[in-house]
């Protein structure tokens, strides 16, 4: 690693101030993971459910460190060519054809065919030299010359296989192109991999990261995620928002609101002018919340309690 | 610190942590790049390096609390502890042993850092079993100097001088004992935790199903839910195979008719890996009663991780329980299941015709028929032909047979009519013989 990170990261302090100057409030996990992975020059893997901001801390930590972020999202059926590089086939092809007579002329000289084939040979290197290769996001990252965040988006949605090569690149930061040779990187990237656990992951790559849970956040975080990402908003309205959220991740839900959620059901609650929270202005906007059906019959229920208690949290008179 | 984060480690081991070398070489050097002044850094760092799964970073992050719970106890220094453990150093108390001096005292950091001193010498992290408590505990005392305050308490009766301090020493010697015992049940917890539950672990995998104890049914649920992830996770993953460097010719003509035929884009030959369709058919008949649970146990395990499983169960007659399977909880899906078919007494003639009517025609070269049941019709008519008509059908029919071979066609068993029209007749009595059977199963469906 190189070492402008360590003088940017002293402590894992640094690293919390860092990453919540970019708009990011990390848990004391979080920020320990971040710390440890650059230390290490270990990938951190982040599992936990969906919307927590297990993308957004890679998209922070490019930001803090003020590195290029490359992102690269798995799916089943990725393979290398998508992942990490593949000829530009078509130039390839191209090239041959505008350059047929150049190859005629080139060769008209010899007039056996052994001749004309090992005059062939001197040239084979053109075609297959990093002019002609398209670098896909892997590739990229080793690339960038002053280091780069690698975001490898939802692993759990690539097929073992994927994973197995991944292993290689993840341990030694490098490739390996059959024609030109061993690509290692300029500078170590930030490797985060994201999973929200759709599958399990095999024990060498566990192995092989920082296992991060990124789980939903308690209140007092969550209140000030929620400061960071909209700055006006009133303290006991914020309060109550929050204090309703977390009461409704105590229901049976089928999918329980994120992070991410309750930033916008913060948003449409002040574009609604609403100065506290209401039983019909929380029914109005539960959608936002709540994603199924069921689970919005089941909250709707609870709505009017919860509301009373969220006021009583947030110092107001129900 | 070495020995502390390999005690540590090994506790963690214990409480049931996958740690291995690798890894904790990795502890060590991310404990160096934090340091250890911090407590709750360190036990986030490890948490990070050695937690796997949110289930180990609970297990590890219980165990590292129990852990620096016993550290705590002996807050005083080290050095103490050993300079106290020197025999004829105390102030006041002249002539008397280390020990009584630091009871006399009250010198509770001396105590603790002297029994933590002795734990270390007898090896008192090595107790495996509860019944060695008192042993260990004992061993502690005697390596602290027992002796030495039992003859100084002797020494101040039998002179009459201090009946008083004799008599509070006294007392503190019993309360010193049942520190000690303490001591040593929060080290059983910690270090042996792991011993106690894989002796268990092994035996439950080896004994025979009929034979469970209900007590041992949740470790049962976990064990066998694990085995059916393993097995699913290791056969259901892949589609499409590239066959990388095989020009599928006949689509790349097709893709670049536009380009006169010359391949800009290429096409490659890949083959489609199916998924083993598979159906089971479990008995829940009284015959089998004690095994039927843990049989329909499994089932849900698979059902759970396995996509595109059918499973049946049957006694009397056959009915179709995936949907049960995929909507309940577990207890509540084995509930249910044994509420509709169960403990009725077995009719196989009729099972199979019930199966034929529901299922047969999904019955084709893919499918893999797995029969779990002691095939004990009561005497009544066994339908050979349809069995033949499955088998003739399925790509493979596996009977797994919870009876020991030796009991096969003995009485009402049907077993060896049966056993010409599948591919394999295994007994399975024990979950170790059940996973090898499947996971073999798993491995032809492919």
């Amino acid at each position: 690693m190189d070492t402008h990170f360590f003088d940017r990261i002293p402590t894992i302090e640094s690293v919390r101030i860092g990453l919540a100057s970019t708009g990011y409030i990390p848990s004391r996990q979080i920020s320990t993971a971040v710390f440890l992975a650059m230390r290490l020059g270990k990938p951190i893997l982040a599992e936990g459910p969906a919307g927590v901001g297990k993308t957004e801390l890679a998209k922070a930590a490019a930001e803090f460190l003020g590195l290029p972020l490359v992102r690269m999202q798995c799916y089943d059926g990725l393979d290398e060519s998508k992942a990490l590089y593949e000829w530009k086939y078509g130039k390839q092809l191209l090239y041959t054809q505008i350059l047929k007579e150049k190859v005629s002329a080139v060769l008209s000289k010899d007039d056996t065919m052994d001749a004309a084939l090992a005059r062939l040979h001197e040239f084979d290197d053109i075609f297959f030299s990093e002019r002609f290769l398209e670098p896909r996001p892997l590739l990229k990252a080793l690339q960038e010359p002053k280091g780069a965040v690698l975001l490898i988006d939802e692993i759990d949605k690539a097929d073992e296989e994927f994973e197995a090569f991944l292993l290689e690149i993840l341990s030694d930061h490098q490739v390996t192109i059959p024609e030109i040779g061993t690509i290692s990187a300029i500078v170590k990237p930030v490797v985060i991999l994201t999973s929200n656990n759709t599958r399990d992951l095999g024990d060498a790559m566990k192995r092989r990261c920082l296992h991060l849970h990124i789980g939903y956040p308690d209140a007092k975080l969550e209140e000030q995620i929620i400061d960071s990402r909209i700055p006006g908003i009133e303290d006991s309205l914020r309060r109550q928002l929050v204090s309703f959220v977390q009461q409704l991740r105590g229901l049976d839900l089928r999918k329980l609101p994120s992070v991410s959620e309750t930033i916008d059901w913060a948003r449409a609650i002040l574009l609604l002018n609403a100065t506290r929270l209401g039983t019909e202005v929380v029914h109005d906007t539960l959608n936002l919340l709540l994603k199924f059906e069921g689970d919005m019959t089941m909250g709707g229920k609870a709505v009017g309690e919860m509301v009373h208690k969220a006021l009583r949290d947030g110092g107001v008179e129900a | 610190m070495t020995a502390m984060l390999l005690d540590l480690l090994r506790a963690a081991r214990g409480a049931g942590v996958r740690i291995s070398v690798a890894e904790s070489i990795d502890a060590f050097r991310s404990a160096e790049v934090v340091g250890y002044a911090d407590r709750q850094v360190l036990k986030d760092t490890l948490s990070l390096t050695l937690g796997k799964s949110l289930e180990d970073k609970k297990l590890f992050e219980d165990c590292f609390d129990l852990f620096f719970q016993r550290e705590m106890v002996s807050s005083g220094e080290t050095e103490a502890g050993s300079r106290s453990r020197e025999p004829g150093e105390a102030g006041e108390h002249d002539g008397l042993a280390s020990l009584s001096a630091m009871l006399l005292e009250n010198d509770q950091a001396g105590l603790a850092a002297a029994m933590e001193g002795a734990a270390e010498a007898i090896g008192a992290s090595n107790i495996a079993l509860f019944t060695q408590t008192n042993m260990f505990a004992w061993r502690i005392l005697e390596q602290m100097g027992l002796p030495e305050l039992d003859r100084d308490i002797a020494h101040l009766r039998g002179e009459g001088a201090d009946e008083a301090t004799a008599e509070r020493l006294e007392q503190m010697r019993a309360a010193l004992g049942q520190q000690a015992r303490a001591y040593m049940e929060r080290q059983l917890t910690l270090f042996s935790a792991g011993t106690t539950r894989d002796i268990r672990e092994g035996a439950l995998r080896n004994v025979r199903l009929s034979q469970l104890d209900r007590r041992d049914m949740d470790r049962m649920r976990a064990l066998v839910r694990d085995m059916a992830k393993q097995i699913a996770t290791r056969y259901s993953r892949k589609r499409w195979q590239d066959r990388r460097g095989h020009l599928d010719i006949r689509r790349t003509m097709r893709r670049n008719m536009s380009f006169d035929s010359i391949p800009f884009h290429t096409i490659w030959k890949r083959t489609r890996i199916d998924r083993p369709s598979i159906m089971v058919l479990c008995d829940v008949s009284g015959s089998v009663a004690a095994v039927a649970r843990f049989l329909l146990m499994f089932l849900y395990s698979l059902a759970d991780v396995l996509a595109g499983l059918r499973s049946f169960a049957y006694s009397n007659h056959l009915i179709e329980v995936s949907d049960i399977l995929a909507r309940r909880e577990i207890d509540e899906a084995i509930e249910e299941v044994m509420k509709v078919v169960g403990f009725g007494s077995s009719d196989y003639g009729r099972c199979f015709a019930d199966f034929a009517e529901i299922a047969m025609r999904n019955v084709n070269r893919q499918t893999t028929v797995i029969i779990l049941g002691d095939a004990r019709g009561n005497r009544n008519e066994p339908r050979i032909d349809l069995m033949k008509q499955i088998f003739e059908r399925a790509n493979r029919v596996i009977w797994l047979n919870p009876e020991p071979q030796s009991l096969w066609g003995t009485g009402d068993s049907d077993i060896l009519r049966y056993e010409p029209f599948c591919h394999q007749v295994t007994s399975c009595g024990t979950l170790t013989q059940l996973e090898r059977v499947i996971s073999e199963m798993m491995q032809q469906a492919q």
